[in-house]
């Protein structure tokens, strides 16, 4: 036989060979999808941070399109519009999502916080937090070794001077960071309003607290006192705003000593 | 006896695919992040390399006897690629999680050279059946060990402070090559043992 004719048919009949047998293997061992789940899939966000309680992206769609869960309004990261794209899909209400971004609770930038030692140990704020709580005074302040800027999947924090700060342009609300932060420090602030918030959580008393950090809070109830809404409590000499209660009106920001206060208005 | 022994010590130490023959680097790279599915990768590359040699050897011994040598290299493509699909669809109907987990480098057996090679090195040595699959074998454990132990080492690196402008793939890289050369210090270990 031709040598040509005879290498293109070996070629040719093993090709088909194998497609056919792959054809049948397709159909015999077929998943059953779910087209639910997978259109939910698709409208997603698609960073799998795990805010819904779900494992990822993929977790929420099947659990939504099996009936699990009715709730559309679990996905911090894709907000209000995801949540309606869900309902539409799975014909149910939408429920809504106040659309939030994390704030770092401290000042404690390198001027103002003052260190105990060099810490030259492993990069990360979980192990410096189990040296002594850390390389600054202040055991209650952010490490700045980036535990968070790590976790977060939209790169939205940054280490500047010495802590960790959050853009909220980039922020979805996942809450990875306010998880994985060991002194707690991360909280999720209402985005558009303006609201209270103290930027410092030292519980130490207010003479230890000013040696420590300069824009600490001293635990001295003035914005207790001028608080007309009654939003600011002070637990164990530190002062805590309750976002729902604060009208933004800003009193209590021009009455702090130590300007630990401030007034934010997050935008996105 | 002794030569399947010398062909598996072959293909686990002195001439490992991943670390001595240089083949196989990108899933060596890509998917040694975590043990798991370091292990669940390589277990995939051993059968797709155990069945892609039963299934070319009498495809070979064809082409030899036609006088059509030439056609291997893609005859063996065609080959490995409708396998590995194969073996994609099952993992997709038994094993969903480690389909998850291995993603885009499981596709991608298909390019990976170690099992081509292993096979075309198999035909130019001259290998019987039996040789063929033990040298398979041998170097398919070689791939799962060279991938396990640096993933050992990935794993470490995690805590380690790099320096900025070595973060990522090269650090990674310099950390294969010490790995490598590690494996040099086998040369020798089948002629010693009177296995040749």
């Amino acid at each position: 036989m031709n040598p040509i004719l005879l290498a293109v048919l070996t070629v040719g009949g093993i090709g088909l060979v194998a497609g056919l047998l792959l054809a049948v293997f397709s159909i015999v061992m077929a998943v059953p999808k779910d087209e639910k789940a997978e259109e939910i899939t698709e409208c997603l966000p698609g960073a799998n941070c795990g805010s819904c309680g779900y494992s990822g992206c993929a977790g929420y769609a099947s659990a939504l399109s099996k009936g699990e869960t009715t709730n559309t309004a679990l996905c911090n990261p894709g907000g209000a519009a995801v949540s309606k794209k869900i309902a539409e899909i799975m014909g149910l209400e939408a429920g809504e999502i106040k659309p939030m971004a994390a704030v770092v609770l401290c000042q404690g930038y390198n001027d103002n916080a003052v260190k105990k030692m060099n810490y030259i140990g492993v990069d990360s704020c979980r192990m410096a937090q189990q040296l002594y709580g850390g390389e600054k005074e202040c055991i209650f302040g952010c490490l700045g070794l980036g535990d968070c800027v790590k976790v977060c999947p939209f790169d939205a924090i940054h280490i500047c001077d010495g802590i960790a700060r959050i853009n909220p342009l980039a922020c979805r609300a996942c809450k990875k960071c306010v998880n994985t932060c060991p002194k707690k420090l991360i909280e999720l602030l209402p985005l558009h309003e303006t609201k209270a918030a103290v930027l410092c959580k030292n519980h130490d008393k207010g003479v230890i607290a000013r040696k420590e950090c300069k824009s600490a809070c001293i635990g001295c109830m003035k914005c207790v006192k001028t608080c007309e809404a009654g939003a600011v409590t002070v637990d164990k000499f530190a002062a805590h705003v309750d976002y729902d209660k604060c009208t933004g009106c800003g009193k209590c920001h021009e009455a702090c000593p130590v300007k630990c206060i401030d007034l934010i208005k997050l935008f996105s | 006896m002794k030569f399947y022994i010398a062909l598996l010590v072959m293909g686990l130490l002195t001439q490992n695919f991943v670390l001595a023959k240089f083949l196989g680097i990108c899933p060596f790279l890509g998917v040694s992040k975590k043990l798991g599915t370091a292990v669940g990768m390589s277990s995939a590359v051993v059968v797709v390399m155990l069945i892609s040699t039963a299934a070319t050897y009498p495809i070979n011994n064809f082409l030899q006897s036609h006088d059509l040598g030439y056609l291997q290299t893609i005859v063996c493509i065609l080959v490995i690629a409708a396998l590995v699909q194969m073996v994609e669809i099952i993992l997709k109907k038994f094993m969903p999680p480690l389909y998850n987990a291995l993603g885009i480098y499981l596709p991608l057996i298909t390019t990976n050279c170690a099992v081509l090679g292993v096979v075309l090195l198999n035909f130019d040595n001259g290998y019987t059946f039996g040789q063929s699959m033990i040298n398979s074998l041998g170097g398919g454990l070689g791939f799962m060990l060279a991938m396990v132990l640096f993933a050992g080492v990935r794993q470490k690196m995690e805590t380690c402070d790099i320096p900025e402008s070595l973060k990522g793939l090269p650090i990674t890289l310099i950390a294969a090559s010490l790995v490598s050369l590690s494996f040099v210090g086998f040369t020798g270990i089948v002629e010693g043992m009177g296995l040749m």
